[in-house]
């Protein structure tokens, strides 16, 4: 393969973004300065520098922050150096929201319009029109329109890329339109000092901590070195695990009845025996951080309060199934957590509890911690997987599965961030008493996502198979004491309950049987002065803006459903109600059966279920 | 060393297929399998020269104990499966992604097996609504992940939109695209290893595209044509063919088609010269060629002006005087 790329020089800030994360290029052929041999030798080598690749979204995420647009001059560079077609890499960096192929200005606020932060403070979008113009614009600071920043519990949000030599980056939470409108008119003055993070909200921390397990450590301050973690009781499950050995430690998990947090149930035990059986090496582990699911925000704040725990869960998963290379794979607007993971790890680094001889056992583990760009669909394991690789975050078709093709095309176990907090929970306290907390089939306790209009939002804790009642009880019920017009569980892509069916158990088969799902653990909750019909528009524009495109189902048929949304809140349009109710059956059956990935499969959950709920039909005789 | 048995050689999985058992090969795909057993599955991403992507899901089947449809094109058999290809299930979601595809795509050059599905699935892509205007710019090219406008949903979005015409070989008109990355695979891995077309941006803002969007010219485009090859809704577009079409004179009736051995070196690639009124209106190269599979280069695929060159008769040199 030649390549033919953009030769315009990248200017000094673009190269020196791109040179801190490659280092300086070594000859002529990698994008320095034609050596006098340069012209003699002939690397036979596209495989070689092929294997840089997977450091294609860190560079580019690189050149964004620095020159807050990735230019033709710069991408032309970053192809030279890792040796990749030029129209590959715009195809890579076109698929992420975070990163801009058109200049624009250095600071970009995104504000948060999704549904748990409308649901609590209203759509920003008009006020922000009117204070500061349009989506777009607004001179050297802009505004635009953002999906879940992952910080419901506050009701309001805005991620802030700041790009410049010293760039950076921060989520502002809550953050009103008024603030929004500070900021764009303080400029490039702007000053992160003032950005100090919002603590998280966990009700249960300040009232009762003995019925927090996986938040045991959330939130008590002593979480900044490694000699807190420790003395908080840290590392007692990996050394545990080196005991056990991994059979042992699989029989636990299996014995504990642990199933993945992440959405699919999948049991964890299984997957990580598969993976430690599979002969073919290296394995690779991914901790799955990209929690995008709009009313989601759990794994935020489990990495921004216990960071050191993912990174010995990690290790104990790495050592379990034979993987000596693990990566967190974190959410792109998550920089406090990644910050914080990054500490975390360095200092397990210097301490001996990553590295070549993890906690003295002879056995290797060390990690890395990627960033995503702004991708719902990354967080698909094998869209994360492509990520990472540096191709376009597109899920892959299964099977095959991680356990046999991966990362790099090797046998790769994926968890969900809390699934790695219960691996600790079931190694510390024992599968005996892990699988006798929560209902017989689903163990454990699961956190949840309470948002939207209740009276105490914030991330709960409770064994599963509790009540919706009972949870929604311990968060003070709905705000103001107004009437329940319907809890959405499970997030965008779950689906919505009635207030007739609140005695839900919130188990993993109680939901199955009731036709729902936990999914992420949102439950989101919508009182009488809430538009259903906005809110599942809204769902329907978060589908149709995050589907990668790839299959005609979910590319089209998100962008049809949308369509549809828009025109039963018009009374213009001259549809019966009985004919939109048909097509949204077919697209959503089409989607659920023909998708590649969950994403398309459940883009129409939530509105079906609205739908047949009474949730829209109510709306429109209402208006 | 030991001999392997030819049994182990060519190991047969026996599935059931719309009720019948039935042997396969192991490793061949369910689509396989059903063109053996004359069983029509409508495909449009599948090409036998390319890897299979598996995108357009239109010859997706229902394999029983699997919460979704599988699609039969990349889908291996194994013992015991049990599919069904023509269940209720399937026959919505083939009608659905024909309809899907005809609503935003104009699928008109896209062949006569395409007419024959949308009927046989009675597809009515006109239920979305009417189609909304076409854009005029680049407005596809430049539309930047996770934003999009909102429309009132009265009308249809569709990719309608300018033909490319930035060198003198061939057209792209994304408005006909269905992007079934064939042309991606084959301007990439599948052939020619060019890489100057990817995929772009994402949701229904994903197109084809050169680098920044920039022409062919100035992308690393070599003209091989292989992506003309493999386009199976006519977006891509021989310029002859192009501008026949444009001036109504194209006239399939009216041509003949010459399968020779490209002149210009000793490969052999075997050439199909589609000649209307005397002139090569298009080359193309047989699928089932042993050595082209389909795919050519530059010269085979564009470099046929001279067999046309016509001298004038005043303009010949006298010869000179030995
Ligand atoms: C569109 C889509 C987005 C997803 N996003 C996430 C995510 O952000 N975090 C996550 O853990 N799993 C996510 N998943 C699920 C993962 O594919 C995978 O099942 C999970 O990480 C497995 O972990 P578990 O076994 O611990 O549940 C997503 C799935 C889909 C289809
Ligand atoms: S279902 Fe949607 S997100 Fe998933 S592969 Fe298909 S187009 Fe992409
Ligand atoms: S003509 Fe050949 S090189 Fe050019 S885009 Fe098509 S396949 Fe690629
Ligand atoms: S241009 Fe043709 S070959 Fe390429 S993706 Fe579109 S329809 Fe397929
Ligand atoms: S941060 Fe606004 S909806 Fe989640
Ligand atoms: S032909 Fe099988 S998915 Fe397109």
């Amino acid at each position: 393969m030649d390549l033919k790329v953009n030769e315009a020089p990248p200017s000094t800030l673009e190269r020196a973004a791109v040179d801190a994360v490659l280092g300086a290029p070594t000859s002529g052929w990698s994008g320095g300065d034609r050596g006098p041999l340069d012209g003699h030798v002939a690397f036979a080598g596209s495989r070689r520098a092929g294997r840089r690749r997977n450091l294609l979204l860190p560079v580019l995420r690189a050149v964004q922050d620095r020159a807050g647009w990735v230019s033709p001059q710069a991408l032309g560079y970053i192809c030279t150096c890792l040796d990749i077609p030029p129209a590959e890499a715009y195809g890579v960096a076109s698929a992420y929201a975070l990163i801009s192929l058109e200049q624009r200005p250095s600071i970009v606020v995104h504000v948060c319009d999704d549904i748990a932060c409308r649901a609590m403070t209203g759509d920003p979008g008009p006020e922000l029109e009117r204070r500061i113009g349009p989506e777009g614009s607004g001179g050297t600071v802009e505004w635009r329109r953002s999906p879940c920043l992952g910080s419901c519990e506050h009701g309001s949000a805005a991620f802030v890329q700041v790009a410049g030599a010293t760039g950076w980056h921060a989520t502002v939470a809550p953050c009103s339109p008024g603030d929004v409108a500070a900021m764009v008119a303080a400029g490039t003055s702007l000053d992160p000092e003032l950005f100090a993070p919002t603590a998280a909200l966990i009700p249960q921390a300040r009232n009762d901590r003995t019925a927090l397990r996986l938040l045991r450590r959330a939130g008590t301050g002593e979480l900044e070195s490694l000699d807190s973690y420790r003395a908080a009781g840290g590392y007692q499950a990996l050394r545990r695990a080196l005991e056990l050995g991994p059979i042992g430690v699989i029989a636990e998990l299996n014995e504990a009845k642990l199933l993945g947090r992440g959405g699919a149930a999948f049991p964890t035990g299984a997957k990580w025996e598969a993976l430690a059986r599979n002969p073919l090496r290296p394995h690779y582990f991914v901790a799955n951080a990209d929690e995008s699911e709009p009313g989601t925000f759990k794994d935020r704040v489990l990495l921004e309060t216990d960071p050191f725990g993912l990174v010995e869960a990690l290790t104990i998963a790495g050592l379990t199934t034979g993987a000596e290379q693990g990566f967190v794979y974190v959410r792109g607007e998550y920089q406090l957590a990644a910050q914080r993971l990054l500490h975390a790890a360095e200092q397990a680094r210097t301490r001996g509890l990553l590295g070549d001889d993890v906690m003295s056992s002879g056995l290797r583990f060390d990690l890395e911690v990627r960033k995503g760009a702004g991708a719902y669909i990354a967080g698909e394991e094998t869209a994360l997987f492509n990520s990472i690789e540096g191709r376009r975050p597109e899920p892959r078709n299964k099977p095959p599965y991680p356990v046999d093709r991966g990362l790099f095309g090797k046998p790769t176990g994926v968890n969900n961030v809390e699934t790695l907090y219960c691996v600790l929970e079931v190694l510390t306290t024992g599968s005996q008493a892990f699988a006798t907390t929560g209902t017989p089939a689903s163990s454990g306790t699961r956190l949840f996502c309470l948002s939207g209009r209740v009276a105490e939002p914030g991330l709960y804790e409770v064994p599963l198979g509790t009540s919706l009642r009972a949870l929604l009880k311990s968060a003070g019920g709905v705000r103001d004491g107004r009437p329940l017009r319907a809890v959405l569980l499970g997030g965008a892509a779950g689906s919505f309950v009635g207030p007739g069916e609140l005695d839900l158990e919130l188990s993993f088969e109680g939901v199955r049987t009731a036709g729902t799902t936990l999914g992420s653990g949102v439950v989101m909750v919508l009182d009488d002065t809430v538009d259903t019909l906005e809110v599942l528009t809204r769902i329907a524009r978060f589908f149709r803006d995050e589907s990668c495109g790839q299959c005609v189902p979910c590319r089209i048929g998100t962008q049809r459903q949308e369509e549809l949304l828009s025109r039963l809140g018009r009374p213009t349009s001259s549809r019966a109600l009985v004919e939109e109710r048909a097509l949204l059956a077919d697209l959503g059956s089409v989607m659920r059966d023909a998708s590649i990935c969950g994403l398309g499969q459940t883009a129409s959950s939530a509105v079906e279920s609205a739908l047949a709920k009474g949730l829209i039909a109510q709306d429109k005789e209402e208006s | 060393m030991t001999s392997v048995a030819p049994a182990k050689l060519k190991h047969r999985v026996e599935l059931t297929l719309d009720g019948k058992t039935v042997a396969a090969a192991e490793g061949a795909t369910i689509l396989d399998v059903c063109r053996e057993q004359g069983i029509d599955v409508p495909t449009l991403c599948y090409l036998e020269t390319l890897t299979p992507v598996n995108v357009c899901r239109v010859c997706v089947v229902e394999l029983a104990g699997s919460r979704t449809l599988v699609p039969s094109c990349s889908r291996r058999v194994e013992e015991g499966m049990s599919v069904d290809t023509q269940s209720d299930r399937v026959r919505t979601s083939r009608r659905l992604v024909l309809e899907l595809l005809a609503s935003s795509v104009d699928l008109s050059l896209a062949g006569g097996s395409l007419s024959r599905w949308m009927e046989e699935y009675g597809a009515h892509p006109e239920r979305f609504g009417p189609a909304a205007d076409p854009t005029t710019g680049d407005e596809r090219d430049r539309a930047h992940a996770g934003h999009h406008e909102i429309g009132n949903g009265l009308v249809a979005n569709t990719v309608a939109q300018p033909a490319k015409r930035d060198n003198p070989q061939y057209v792209r008109d994304y408005s006909r695209c269905i992007l079934c990355y064939k042309c991606v695979e084959a301007c990439g891995e599948d052939a020619q290893n060019t890489f100057a077309i990817a995929v772009a941006g994402r949701g229904f803002d994903a197109r084809i595209s050169t680098e920044f969007n920039v022409g062919l010219p100035e992308s690393a485009c070599v003209y091989c044509g292989n992506c003309i090859g493999v386009c199976p809704t006519g977006a891509l577009m021989f310029s002859s063919e192009f501008d026949l079409r444009s001036h109504g004179e194209w006239d399939e009736a009216r041509q003949h088609v010459t399968r020779t051995v490209c002149p210009y070196c000793g490969v052999g690639c075997n050439l199909e010269l589609h000649v209307q009124d005397n002139r090569i209106v298009k080359v193309t190269s047989p699928l089932d060629h042993d050595v082209t599979s389909g795919h050519l280069c530059v010269k085979g695929r564009f470099g046929f002006e001279f067999a046309q060159a016509r001298k004038e008769p005043e303009q010949e040199r006298p010869r000179a005087a030995r």
